[in-house]
């Protein structure tokens, strides 16, 4: 991709750029989702998107979908992302199956246990080799704290807008940057704004370099 | 986008909107006075947008007590003149069904739409019930959006086509509608009526038999002519991908599986989408039918417009094989999605159809169930409760939880494995009365305030006259929770923000003469325990009200006053004796790789609570 205004021109002619989400309800997955689709939509292109609410919500896996482009159902067939944003390690797994060969995949390093882990219910593996698995499998893989990033750009809470920085890198992501500053203008209450933007512009260096080492 | 400009952006422009809000939008521009409803999943948030902009918009709105009463309120309404709208999910209108079929014979004189969001797959209900069918049952016309931008134009549809017939019309929208984003282009919002009148006409209004029979007469005649008017609208149409041997008959969310498969693949076929499908179009389908060798019904839950389409092949003696789910083409149960509709037409089709590569991973994955949040005063219940019931020697088999729809019913999680039946909004009581009589074990009811509004009064009226030996837990957390948070007649605010008398649930329960009453704030974990103890010695019908705000109140609070209040294990103190992680279990406390106990300061709500189960007093207010 040479320019940013290059972005998404592809999309104007049948091709559909599809994105899967996955996190843990309370990460901000749906506010990332849905500042990716009204980008979508202010480049003037079409976007259908499909988001889970309601008992699921609570400490459960929260899960969404954007197609851009011509598409009419906000669902992907399994193996159909070309982008896949998991917001937990053990989550990138859960939707190992709405990826393929050529899907790029961006995974935060920082983990949530849940209860059940503790009460001895469920098991959660072995970071090193949840991280091992994916880089097997996957070719275009980035792995990063956004949790750290998040830190220290001033907010715990902005995880979201770190993984939402390191898409926005990724040469196929088919919406400018700008475009997507815009709409976190937009979405994001005016009293975090600032911390949310340093914490995109992290997460977009980080995704220009393409993820940095976290030591495994 | 900011929820006001889905009040405030104008004519021309457009709008990234969930299905839901494209419903607000569709009854903004069609002139609506009245909304109403009781907040259920997948159709809550129609009512969290009309509850932040229905005064601004002059459109009156209401959380009303439970779904009948939200439809015989906009059935009022639509009476005297007005355009009503009513909303709920797919169960909401079995509680709302009594009136809900009364009210397609009186009719209505303002356009009336009832909206009932139905849940395949189940991902916030107890059925998958199918409410196409509830259209036939009532004799009701039915219109099937399949994205956000017809759901807002259905609405206006919909009001006209109320309004020439004097009919309510039934929108049936899915999941995947009413919790599907997609551009809408606007139109101009139209300013409804402030206030109606009410012409009296017993013969329409007043449902004796003998002014019904006539009704029943004309309700069918009303029918006959919507039928040809479904026949000829332009909301059912015909996409012709060319080739002429195969057709499918599609309908809401499966239309668009349809559509994509269908493009991904360049297939040739003819799709008839049927949008406004019952009375079900028989001219219009009969001539698809007879345009095509063989036909594939693609559509969710029940097979309905596939019985429809064999009801015509059978009247007119067609020799066409008809797949769908009465031949297993097509699953019967759960919803649909691009991979299942691709699947089945595969079947039919002598072409393989594209088909990706996948991963999958053989590492086991952490469970994660929905649980009660950090600080949810329901944890606080269940744990005094729970540490009442060993205190009196009390076992577990000897004990039934009948629970009921709320957060609550969480608690069926370990550790506290406190649900045992559940059916349906307000059962836990009249269930927990069922139980008291045909067994010796003991019952404990459990039941939200809403719930309790809903259809929780008249059990437990039930329990006191024929004398049951019940505990009904009424767990009071000023707000209906799990929905998302909306207020509810225990409130001093109503659906539009503006302050209303509270309703007391002790004098209610007082006035109806239940045995022992107590309130109890449950965060403070001795008293209620002991309390507990008490009610469970009661004999006869015993109520304890634990009333605490639910932490999404809180937190909320707390960040406007700008209060931050978190919790840490002290590392010197700490037993490690587990009590907090294996027995309260709060999402918040973990135990760390080297075996420590650890608060996750990012969860934790600062409740206190685990303060008082820790038996070191090793937890302690961070610094």
């Amino acid at each position: 991709m040479s320019k940013e205004s290059d972005r998404g021109e592809k999309m104007k002619n049948k091709n559909i750029y599809k994105i899967h989400l996955i996190g843990i309800g309370g990460q901000g997955t749906i506010k990332a989702s849905t500042i990716i689709g009204e980008a979508a939509m202010k480049k003037g292109l079409n976007v259908v998107m499909s988001e889970v609410h309601g008992m699921a919500q609570r400490g459960g896996t929260v899960i969404t979908e954007l197609k851009i482009g011509e598409a009419q159902s906000p669902l992907i067939e399994e193996g159909g992302a070309d982008l896949l944003i998991a917001f937990e390690p053990t989550e990138a797994l859960r939707s190992l199956n709405k990826v393929g060969r050529d899907s790029f995949v961006i995974v935060n390093s920082s983990p949530v246990v849940p209860f059940t882990v503790s009460l001895g219910i469920s098991e959660y593996p072995e970071l090193s080799s949840v991280f091992k698995e994916l880089k097997t499998k996957i070719k275009n893989l980035l792995i990063i704290d956004a949790q750290k990033i998040a830190k220290e750009a001033g907010s715990i809470i902005s995880e979201n807008m770190v993984l939402l920085g390191a898409a926005a890198a990724i040469p196929q992501f088919p919406i400018d940057k700008d475009l997507i500053i815009q709409s976190m203008k937009e979405n994001l209450p005016p009293k975090s704004i600032e911390t949310n933007l340093k914490a995109f512009e992290s997460g977009f260096a980080e995704g220009k370099k393409g993820g940095k080492s976290i030591g495994i | 986008m900011k929820v006001k400009e889905i009040l405030t952006e104008k004519e021309g422009g457009k709008l990234f909107l969930l299905g839901n809000e494209a419903a607000v939008r569709g009854a903004l521009e069609s002139g609506v006075s009245l909304v109403s409803t009781y907040p259920g999943t997948p159709s809550s948030e129609i009512g969290d947008v009309f509850c932040k902009i229905a005064r601004e918009a002059g459109v009156y709105f209401e959380f009303s007590s439970n779904e009948k009463v939200a439809l015989e309120v906009s059935t009022a309404a639509a009476a005297a003149g007005l355009r009503s709208f009513v909303f709920m999910k797919h169960v909401g209108l079995n509680v709302a069904a009594d009136s809900f079929m009364s009210t397609v014979y009186t009719g209505v004189r303002g356009g009336m739409i009832v909206l009932s969001a139905d849940d395949p797959s189940m991902y916030s209900s107890q059925n998958e019930q199918d409410n196409r069918i509830m259209a036939r049952l009532a004799g009701i016309p039915l219109l099937e959006p399949s994205n956000p931008q017809e759901v807002k134009d259905l609405m206006k549809f919909g009001f006209e086509l109320s309004e020439q017939f004097k009919i309510p019309i039934l929108m049936r929208t899915t999941t995947r509608i009413s919790h599907m984003r997609g551009i809408v282009n606007l139109g101009p919002v139209v300013k409804g009526k402030e206030k109606g009148v009410f012409e009296k006409d017993p013969a329409q209004f007043v449902v004796m038999p003998a002014n019904m029979v006539a009704r029943r007469k004309e309700l069918i005649e009303k029918l006959t002519q919507i039928k040809e008017i479904a026949n000829n609208s332009p909301l059912n149409k015909i996409i012709d991908k060319g080739g002429d041997s195969f057709g499918i008959v599609t309908s809401g969310s499966a239309y668009n599986y349809v559509m994509d498969v269908v493009s991904e693949n360049n297939l040739k076929v003819k799709i008839l989408k049927l949008t406004f499908s019952h009375p079900f179009p028989e001219k219009l389908v009969l001539d698809f039918i007879n345009s095509v060798d063989s036909i594939l019904v693609v559509e969710e839950v029940e097979p309905v417009m596939e019985n429809e389409v064999l009801a015509i092949i059978g009247k007119y003696n067609i020799g066409k094989k008809v797949y769908g789910k009465l031949d297993g083409t097509l699953p019967r149960i759960y919803e649909f999605n691009p991979d299942i509709v691709s699947a089945g037409i595969a079947k039919i089709i002598d072409k393989e159809l594209i088909k990706k590569e996948e991963f999958s991973t053989k590492l086991p994955l952490p469970l994660r169930p929905p649980v009660l949040c950090p600080g949810c005063p329901h944890r606080a219940t269940s744990f005094a409760l729970k540490k009442a019931i060993k205190k009196l020697k009390l076992k577990e088999e000897d004990i039934i939880y009948s629970s009921d729809i709320g957060c609550y019913a969480l608690a069926i999680q370990p550790p506290y494995k406190m649900a045992d039946y559940c059916i349906s909004m307000g059962s836990s009581i009249g269930i927990g009365c069922g139980f008291a009589k045909a067994t010796n074990q003991k019952v404990i009811s459990f039941i939200g305030d809403s719930t309790f509004f809903h259809a929780g009064v008249p059990p437990l009226i039930n329990a006191v006259h024929n004398k049951d030996n019940i505990l009904v837990v009424i767990l009071d957390n000023r707000i209906t929770g799990m929905t998302g948070g909306q207020t509810n007649p225990g409130v001093p605010i109503d659906g539009m923000g503006n302050s209303a008398p509270e309703v007391s649930i002790e004098k209610i329960v007082r006035g109806v003469g239940a045995g022992f009453v107590k309130t109890i704030d449950p965060v403070d974990l001795k008293k209620t325990e002991e309390i507990f103890k008490e009610a469970l010695q009661f004999k006869g019908v015993a109520v304890v009200i634990t009333k605490h705000p639910c932490a999404m109140i809180t937190d909320a609070e707390n960040r406007k006053k700008g209060i931050s209040i978190k919790y840490t294990i002290n590392q010197e103190e700490c037993s490690k004796c587990l009590i907090c992680v294996k027995n309260f279990t709060c999402p918040a406390i973990y135990i760390e790789k080297d075996g420590s106990v650890n608060i996750n300061s990012l969860l934790c709500d600062g409740c206190g609570v685990c303060a008082q189960v820790c038996p070191k007093k090793a937890i302690e207010v961070k610094k």
